[in-house]
């Protein structure tokens, strides 16, 4: 009995320092889990980052599953974290009906708008992203063969998808493009036996160069891609430290920037709506020692001239998600 | 459809069927003896990350092997304390070493590595290597200029790892024991009536622990095969519901090492085929949806159950603890 007794009280304890430490940042993780190498990774580094940088402390919670995110936002709300950030797209639909309920607390979402006063929408070009690697892809192939391998079939993975076809298509209009999705299911982003084995059929179909926008199933496209001889890109983070030479480029979608930012403006966080793109530095293309050899100067300038025009407003990429169809693709 | 994407086909059919077969029989050992095992996915995903671990550390694909085939085994010995020793629900058990096997793999494995849950990518010694059959040639791009005779030998036969050609060889061993031995006819009749069994003066919980030992050899392979074989290392989860399907795989083969062999094949060519879209578009002339393709084992599964296809008739003793008095 004591030491329920002591149980009891510790949780009591723990209940009121939480609610003691005011406007402390929250971050919730999507099902993908923390370390999935990709944005819930990005975005806990983001965190820690501003968390070394200030001192500060954040809270954090993973969810095991759908039915835990409204929850989640209401715990922390009550909790008084302060902004509560989440990533990923699948908390729009509870963070509607949550945030009208806590006027004074500021929520972040990321790669989804919800049109609230106090929620700062954060969504990505991916496609801008995709777009400049999808050149690189073209100009580095020899066969002429590109492919794509796509996590779970969703509107953003094929957004992926379609931006990276479309640099492909405008770096060599002739280029074939071969894009397969993993699976349809959430299984689908940690399967990389399935994605060497698409990297294998892709290959057979003349592909040499491969894209994988997947997860964990990237890993086993990067290491197939390797292995046989092809060169690769990665995704979200920098993935070109996995095979030295071997992958081409990474497309970098800064997570970590927006989290960062985020807790960074704290309490008086803007909110609205906030597109990160190439042109403020949200997506990119990653050069460093590992494959500084495989990105030639033409590359370099043609990407570098894209870069420059959608920027500049003047190449307009084509959303999937703004349409549902794409131009360059067919799914 | 040419000639060398046939041979592409069924050179992925191989690859994706080992896991599937290795599982498959692992399962018919344990459920032919009684004990149901909805563990194999389990168990399958603690061998991969073991081998994957041990073989990153000590540089050593066959310590690694080792290591994952003996972690494979000590789930064994808890499915078999749990529902032999003590008789608890044989399902639960299974459900249970599922969930730890996950989320332990993924535990420890951040712990090791720091990672996120990832082993680091085993490269030379530490990864089995495809076995390159004298004068075969490794690499796709290669092969795709040979002639139809160098490409059957290069594509199909050659560049496996010694885990295909070992798991070819455990469908004709499973046979031989099952039906072939006295341990295999006391194996198969514990599983369809235990108390004859204990009344002949055989020990049914020996039989039984044994039988859930081989699984467990069997799963350890498997799972190996998974981190160190097909890939480089270990990912979280990374066996995606290959345990049930080789579960499914088991109903569909009736509890039968050669069926297990078909069936695995079966399964495993579907699961290729939805790889390769372009594939069926221009053999069909038409799109058929990924989807479908992917849902195909289960479905005739199902139908199997619902007896289109003659009976599936599980051990009659499965799933039920064998209590000596009542």
């Amino acid at each position: 009995m004591t030491h329920v007794t002591k149980f009891l009280g510790a949780t009591a304890a723990l209940a009121l320092s939480a609610g003691a430490a005011l406007a402390e940042p929250a971050l919730i993780f999507d099902l993908g889990g923390k370390f999935d190498k990709s944005f819930n990774e990005s975005a806990f580094n983001g965190a820690t980052r501003w968390a070394e940088e200030t001192g500060g402390t954040f809270a954090e919670t993973e969810l095991q599953s759908d039915a835990q995110r409204e929850q989640a936002l209401r715990r922390f709300a009550e909790a008084g974290n302060n902004p509560i950030v989440m990533a990923g797209f699948s908390f729009a639909t509870p963070l509607a009906e949550v945030a009208g309920d806590y006027p004074d607390t500021k929520f972040v979402i990321i790669d989804m708008v919800v049109d609230a006063p106090n929620v700062r929408s954060v969504v990505f070009n991916e496609h801008e992203g995709s777009y400049l690697v999808g050149m690189m892809a073209a100009m580095a192939s020899e066969t002429g063969t590109v492919s794509f391998v796509g996590g779970m079939d969703i509107p953003l993975i094929r957004r992926f998808a379609c931006g990276y076809a479309q640099g492909v298509l405008a770096a060599n209009p002739d280029a074939n493009v071969v894009a397969n999705m993993t699976g349809t299911t959430p299984a689908a982003w940690n399967d990389p036996v399935k994605g060497s084995e698409l990297t294998l059929a892709q290959i057979s179909q003349g592909s040499d160069v491969v894209f994988a926008a997947a997860g964990g199933t990237g890993v086993g496209v990067l290491q197939t891609a390797a292995d046989e001889g092809i060169l690769s890109i990665g995704v979200d983070a920098n993935q070109n430290y996995l095979h030295p030479g071997q992958v081409l480029t990474s497309m970098m979608k800064r997570v970590d920037n927006a989290v960062y930012e985020a807790m960074s403006a704290g309490e008086m966080v803007e909110t609205g709506f906030n597109v990160m793109g190439v042109a403020n530095g949200g997506v990119g293309y990653a050069v460093d020692e590992f494959n500084a050899d495989l990105i030639t100067e033409e590359m370099q300038a043609a990407v570098d001239a894209a870069a420059a025009d959608i920027t500049a407003g003047t190449l307009a990429v084509h959303d999937y998600m703004s349409d549902e169809t794409c131009p360059a693709l067919t799914f | 459809m040419d000639f060398l994407t046939l041979l592409q086909l069924l050179d992925a059919t191989i690859r994706l069927a080992t896991p599937l077969l290795l599982a498959c029989l692992a399962g018919l050992f344990s459920e032919r003896a009684g004990i149901f095992d909805i563990g194999l996915e389990g168990k399958m995903l603690a061998a991969a990350f073991t081998a994957a671990a041990v073989a990153s550390l000590t540089g050593s694909v066959w310590v690694g092997f080792l290591a994952g085939i003996f972690a494979s085994l000590l789930l064994s010995a808890l499915h078999g304390l749990a529902s032999i020793t003590f008789r608890g629900n044989q399902l639960i058990s299974g459900v249970a070493i599922n969930f730890l096997a996950s989320g332990l793999t993924v535990l420890i494995a951040q712990s090791l590595f720091a990672q996120g849950g990832r082993t680091p990518s085993l490269s030379g010694d530490a990864r089995f290597n495809p076995i390159q059959w004298p004068g075969a040639l490794a690499r796709m791009r290669e092969i795709m200029q040979a002639g139809p005779f160098q490409q059957f030998y290069s594509e199909l036969i050659s560049g496996h790892t010694i885990i295909v050609y070992l798991a070819v060889l455990t469908v004709p061993a499973s046979w031989w024991l099952l039906y072939r031995t006295r341990f295999g006819l006391r194996l198969r009749a514990v599983g369809e009536n235990p108390a004859a069994v204990d009344t002949a003066g055989i020990s049914v919980v020996g039989l039984r622990f044994a039988a859930v030992g081989i699984c467990g050899v069997l799963c350890g392979i498997a799972g190996a095969y998974l981190s160190t074989g097909l890939q480089a290392g270990f990912v979280k989860d990374m066996t995606a519901g290959r345990g049930y399907i080789a579960l499914a795989a088991l109903i569909f083969a009736k509890w039968r090492p050669w069926y297990a062999l078909y069936a695995c094949l079966l399964f495993g060519f579907l699961q290729a085929i939805a790889l390769r879209g372009d594939v069926i578009e221009s053999v069909l002339g038409f799109r058929i949806q990924v989807q479908l393709l992917d849902v195909l084992p289960y479905i005739l599964t199902v139908i199997i159950l619902a007896g289109f296809v003659g009976k599936a008739i599980p051990p009659r003793a499965g799933g039920e603890p064998y209590v000596k008095e009542r």
